[in-house]
């Protein structure tokens, strides 16, 4: 007679009726916090770089105006990284605010206008900064008013 | 007659925290995580205008440029470094098998870099807003 064999304990069997998730979530969670220390350390370089060459660097914060954007924008490296900031930075913040809309709003209807305009607000800001790093133009035609800079050809 | 609660009136006594480096810390990431995303919605719409026309970027720009926002954008520049250092804190804790054990040494490192990286750019954005 062969001796019944007895799994370890939690050893990735379980009968179905022990199982303490009845959603079929997945992971969700799980990635979320890998997520969240992914672009956590890869933030620290896009922004630390960011403050230094915009408010560091040369004259700082006075030397910032629609010349200076013009100037930085037209080197794709600083769309690339802006965009990769943008991104990664609203999602990072996004998850963050998820995290603690769940902790501290009981209400389940509550939890879930929060969260309704949290992602609302998300999509919004991400779709208009993409737009706006890859539709700027350094030299805006206004009301048929040429925008006038040393960077943009004479009218 | 004794008096009975309810189940659902029923409120947890205390907490299983301790209120020391591990919590105060894990607060003040929480405190500037919110804050951080605040100015990150508003930078992304004052940066938006550059697509509306120079003038309107520049003036909104200009508004960053008084000495009441240049003390918001320190307020700002401290609670983006601590969150950062902090953060980098929070993955060696996760990542680092000596992690766990040497979180609070950590975050006094953790304060002590942000002290010196606060000095070194209050002095030059400070001198950038009001040197003129």
């Amino acid at each position: 007679m062969a001796t019944p064999t007895i799994e370890t304990p939690r050893s990735g069997r379980m009968t179905p009726g022990y199982s303490r998730t009845t959603t079929s979530r997945g992971n969700f969670e799980m990635i979320a916090w890998l997520f969240m220390r992914l672009s956590g350390a890869i933030l620290v370089v896009l922004i630390f770089v960011h403050l230094y060459v915009n408010l560091v660097a040369g004259d700082g914060i006075s030397g910032i105006d629609f010349g200076f954007v013009a100037g930085k924008w037209a080197n794709p490296t600083w769309q690339i990284w802006d965009l990769a900031m943008l991104w990664l930075a609203m999602l990072h913040g996004t998850n963050g605010i998820r995290v603690i809309i769940n902790d501290y709003a009981e209400k389940n209807s509550t939890r879930m206008w929060l969260k309704g305009v949290l992602y609302t607000a998300t999509v919004v800001i991400v779709v208009l900064g993409t737009l706006v790093i890859f539709t700027f133009d350094p030299c805006p035609v206004i009301n048929g008013v040429p925008h006038v800079a040393d960077y943009c050809p004479a009218a | 007659m004794p008096k009975t609660l309810s189940p659902s009136k029923l409120i947890p006594a205390g907490t299983l925290y301790r209120g020391r480096e591990g919590q105060w810390s894990w607060v003040a990431h929480r405190i500037t995580g919110v804050v951080i995303f605040f100015f990150l919605l508003v930078h992304v719409l004052d940066t938006s205008l550059v697509r509306v026309s120079p003038e309107a970027y520049d003036a909104v720009i200009g508004a960053y440029k008084n000495p009441i926002m240049g003390l918001g954008e320190l307020g700002l520049v401290a609670a983006i470094v601590f969150h950062a250092f902090n953060g980098i804190r929070v993955i060696l804790v996760d990542f680092w098998k000596q992690g766990p054990k040497y979180h609070r040494q950590m975050l006094w490192g953790v304060l002590g870099l942000w002290a010196l990286v606060m000095i070194a750019f209050s002095i030059r954005h400070l001198s950038h807003v009001f040197g003129g």
